[in-house]
């Protein structure tokens, strides 16, 4: 509960209208799109400005109430999920497409903008922002910033943290800084501007950014790889990439995904092979065509059964949309999915899937592997349900594994969903004690009173990292 | 309000009621938030957006909250569009977990006196009597006749009705005479070769205030090579009880309709009402838990298809020409028939086969228009913001004809073309009424 003091000062800041206590609206904002986590916040406040912002801030910062800014609630690693109560901060009234930069070639956004919005608001420019998480249809850029969301176009043209180039930031104490610039150099002082990035809203609230755009591509085009054994899938995209071939996408979906895809899609994806490998590649139309005749060509000594070349641009954004909605669609399989993101050096990514499925026959369970294959980053998920707890327990077991293998194949335990409180008792394996010490300092010397999004990034407890017997 | 013994009630029936199976599928991604009329229109709250309302429906069932007012309001807003059913990617069926809620919130709620008095008129006393439906909508034709309208008109007593209603009133059909909708046929051969035998599904207030489209409709199956048979002992299919919490008495028109159709012998049941046939469509679910109509209503849901979806099928607009004078037209997806019957492309097909007119696409077609059963009696003002959205896409398009696949969507872009004063120069139509005229041009 918040104190009424509390109460009464914000609603004086962003009025009535903009400040939410009830039980149904604090509801609505206790959970994000991460299984198992649920929890109340106290109030839900929506500002209008970045001043706004500041004085929220302020009264938080001296009266200690936890912030958990939330876009549009989407993530994947409980990172909006309120687990210490407090305020979630909503940005739908700071939702501007502030400025398009033809000559700079960047765009200014205010954090609330839907992803695809500005996307679709850029390309009409004949511009082009890279970064596609599957979620853009409805996730922000505030959001897609804070966790440093990846997407399918990652492999070529990187991540959210590749684009941002300058923000607007308001501290833990009300103040307002501003990191990085419409520059393509900048060595003044600490990058602030990538610290901020992926931040999981534990530093400050970004209320404004400065995004890098390119050229769009003048031309794409899409093709699948059929495959009936999945490690030629898997050794495929190695390959690929060894024969320095650098594909806009290179994503694997094994049989398990295929099929649900294509119950909820209906647009004839192959549903009796093994795995599958959607690739694209981009930009002048010459170099696509050699690129696509290339790989095309290695997938076939790879073993690959077919290869299908999409016909249009309808073909191609079918099979993209599809694609995007694997997770969801596991879901058809059994009403819990749980998903990860444990990435590894691409040139590991056979091992990486051969394990996955190893630790799923061990521990019992049925694991949907799909994912950014091209860059490492692979998905396995589980469709099971959070009712039966001893199955639970097996699901928790396998995944520690699979971030065990992950981090001994040079990996991580997460390429894009982020730690949150789903993976914070994990985040030690990958950075040491000494790592968390670091982060931990710097957490500290920017919010000090712990207010921002607390619970998140830095477990209580870490947990115990079993030794596999090998 | 409800009281709070009717919240404990309530409270018990979602716990046992509710399909949990069915909360429990929504992972929470938010793919349904963008397709959402009333999240877009409340300025993107999520307790006005289907994932939210699951949460809030699952958060009853958990004991997590009550079904309070607020929780209530948030139902009640949904317009039961289902737009968040096609993107749904865990394929959640949003639309049974609404109708059980409010069947539960209905069955243990005391409305106040002139809710209850409404509510037991339409829903029991009207709606599932053919012939009282043809006495009321008769009595809507004398007050269009017999100089009653212009009277009131004159007088301003239609002033002291909600804005909606009042428009509500200028855009209604010059309605049939009671001896015209008395006097319906109920077997009509194939004009062309025969290629099917078909029922017609003739609907309640489509066989009497739009009876008029139902004769098209049933001379375009003619035409198309369908011989048609119309069983009399059909009733009205129960949406507007089913999307209402009145589920006992949609169960009892379904069986009906059940046993009116199920001796026929026919290919297809034809309906030319999204509403309806969606809830048709739907009956096997409806009658899940009564295993002696199980299978039979299944094999009724079977057969139900949209009008436009067979005459694509037996290429009615390659065999028949079709012409219109040169004018732009554009299409409204009936939402019940894109979102549940899955038809969006046939009507699309049939008009852009139309001679003479050129068809163009409206933004967000596929987006409600705020029709929605009664919600835009219950729901004015949320109902008019819908409308007003819409009808910007529509005038974007200029164009001439709005054309329509339901008689809510029909009425609703009729009193949207009245609102925004331009009846002079745009008219919204169903779908079969403006085939019908371009044979007929021909």
């Amino acid at each position: 509960m918040l104190a009424n003091e509390v109460k009464e000062k914000l609603i004086a800041i962003v009025t009535k209208a903009n400040f939410e206590d009830s039980k149904t609206e604090r509801l609505v904002y206790s959970y994000d799109a991460t299984p198992n986590f649920q929890s109340m916040p106290d109030a839900v406040v929506s500002p209008r400005n970045k001043a706004e912002v500041a004085e929220i801030l302020k009264i938080c910062n001296q009266h200690q109430v936890p912030i958990v800014p939330r876009g549009s609630g989407t993530n994947l690693c409980a990172g909006t999920c309120p687990t210490e109560g407090g305020i979630v901060l909503l940005f739908k009234q700071m939702n501007r497409i502030l400025e398009i930069d033809e000559e700079n070639l960047t765009v200014t956004v205010q954090p609330g903008v839907i992803t695809l919005d500005m996307i679709h608001a850029v390309e009409a420019r004949g511009l082009f922002y890279p970064p596609d998480p599957s979620s853009m249809k409805i996730s922000t850029i505030g959001g897609n910033i804070n966790e440093n969301s990846g997407g399918l176009r990652g492999l070529k043209y990187g991540v959210t943290r590749d684009y941002v180039i300058a923000l607007e930031v308001v501290m833990p104490n009300g103040d307002v800084i501003r990191t990085g610039g419409k520059l393509a150099k900048d060595v003044a002082g600490y990058d602030l501007t990538r610290l901020f990035v992926g931040s999981e809203g534990t530093l400050g609230v970004i209320t404004e950014a400065t995004l890098k755009l390119i050229p769009m591509p003048e031309t794409k085009k899409t093709m699948l790889a059929l495959y009936q054994d999945l490690n030629a899938a898997a050794k495929s995209v190695s390959a690929i990439i060894a024969n320095k071939i650098i594909p806009a996408t290179l994503e694997f979906l094994d049989q398990p995904t295929l099929k649900v895809v294509e119950e909820f899609a209906q647009i004839g994806l192959p549903t009796d092979v093994q795995a599958v490998l959607l690739i694209e590649q981009d930009g002048a139309s010459e170099v696509v065509e050699r690129d696509l005749t290339s790989m095309a060509e290695i997938c076939k000594q790879e073993q690959a059964v077919s290869i299908q070349i999409a016909a249009s641009e309808v073909e191609a954004e079918a099979l993209r949309t599809a694609r995007r909605a694997a997770l969801s669609a596991i879901a058809r399989l059994k009403p819990t999915t749980i998903l990860e993101d444990a990435t590894v050096p691409r040139s590991e990514i056979a091992k990486m899937v051969q394990a996955i499925n190893e630790i799923a026959e061990k521990y019992q369970l049925e694991i949907c592997t799909f994912g950014h294959a091209g860059d490492g980053n692979l998905h396995p998920t589980c469709a099971t349900d959070a009712r039966n707890h001893e199955e639970m327990e097996r699901v928790e077991q396998a995944f520690a594994e699979i971030f065990e293998k992950a981090i001994d194949l040079g990996g991580t335990i997460t390429g894009e969903h982020g730690v949150g409180a789903m993976k914070a008792p994990y985040l030690e394996w990958k950075l040491k004690a000494e790592g968390i010490a670091a982060m931990k300092a710097i957490k500290l010397a920017f919010d000090p009173h712990n207010i921002m999004n607390p619970g998140k990034v830095f477990a209580k407890d870490s947990k115990k990292r079993v030794v596999i017997t090998r | 309000m409800t009281t709070m013994k009717e919240q404990e009630m309530i409270q018990e029936q979602f716990k046992a009621r509710m399909d949990e199976d069915e909360l429990l599928n929504c992972m929470r991604c938010g793919f349904c938030l963008p397709t959402c009329p009333t999240y877009i229109e409340s300025g993107f709250k999520e307790s006005q957006s289907p994932r939210g309302r699951i949460a809030l429906m699952k958060a009853v069932v958990d004991g997590l909250n009550e079904p309070d007012a607020e929780f209530e309001r948030s139902l009640e807003l949904c317009l039961g569009c289902r737009a968040c059913e096609p993107v749904c990617p865990s394929g959640v069926n949003y639309g049974h977990l609404l109708e059980d809620a409010r069947d539960i919130i209905n069955q243990n709620k005391k409305h106040s006196l002139p809710a209850r008095v409404v509510r037991k008129t339409v829903f029991q006393e009207l709606f599932p009597h053919p012939k009282r439906m043809r006495g009321a909508v008769g009595l809507l034709g004398f007050y269009q006749r017999s100089g009653i309208q212009t009277l009131a008109r004159k007088i301003g007593f239609l002033g002291l009705l909600p804005e909606s209603l009042a428009t509500m009133e200028k855009i209604l059909p010059k309605v049939p005479t009671m001896k015209e909708m008395k006097n319906r046929p109920d077997f009509l051969p194939a004009i062309a070769e025969k290629v099917h035998r078909v029922a017609f599904f003739s609907g309640c207030l489509m066989d009497t205030m739009f009876m008029k489209t139902n004769d098209a409709t049933m001379k375009l199956l003619q035409l198309a090579g369908c011989e048609v048979v119309i069983p009399e002992s059909q009733v009205c299919c129960g949406a507007l009880h089913g999307h209402s919490g009145e589920k006992h008495t949609a169960k009892e028109l379904a069986k009906k309709n059940i046993t009116a159709f199920e001796e026929l012998d026919v290919d297809f049941i034809i309906t030319n009402a999204g509403g309806c046939g969606a809830f048709l469509v739907d009956y096997d679910h409806l009658l899940q838990d009564e295993p002696e109509w199980k299978d039979r209503a299944k094999n009724f849901a079977e057969k139900i298809k949209d009008i436009s979806e067979v005459l694509v099928a037996v290429n009615f607009h390659k065999k028949v020409k079709m012409e219109l004078p040169l004018q732009v037209i554009t299409y409204q997806d009936s939402c019940h028939l894109r979102n549940v019957m899955k038809t969006a492309a046939a009507p699309r097909v049939l008009l852009q086969a139309i001679a003479g007119v050129k068809y163009k696409e409206m933004v967000d077609a596929d987006r409600c228009c705020g029709s929605a059963g009664i919600y835009n009696i219950v729901e004015s003002e949320m109902s008019m913001v819908m409308l007003d959205y819409k009808m910007k896409q529509a005038k974007e398009t200029h164009a001439a004809t709005i054309v329509t696949a339901n008689p809510g969507c029909l009425l609703q872009m009729q009193l949207g073309i009245e609102r925004e004063g331009l009846s002079v120069k745009m008219r919204g139509v169903h779908i079969v009424d403006l085939l019908m005229e371009a044979v007929r041009q021909y």
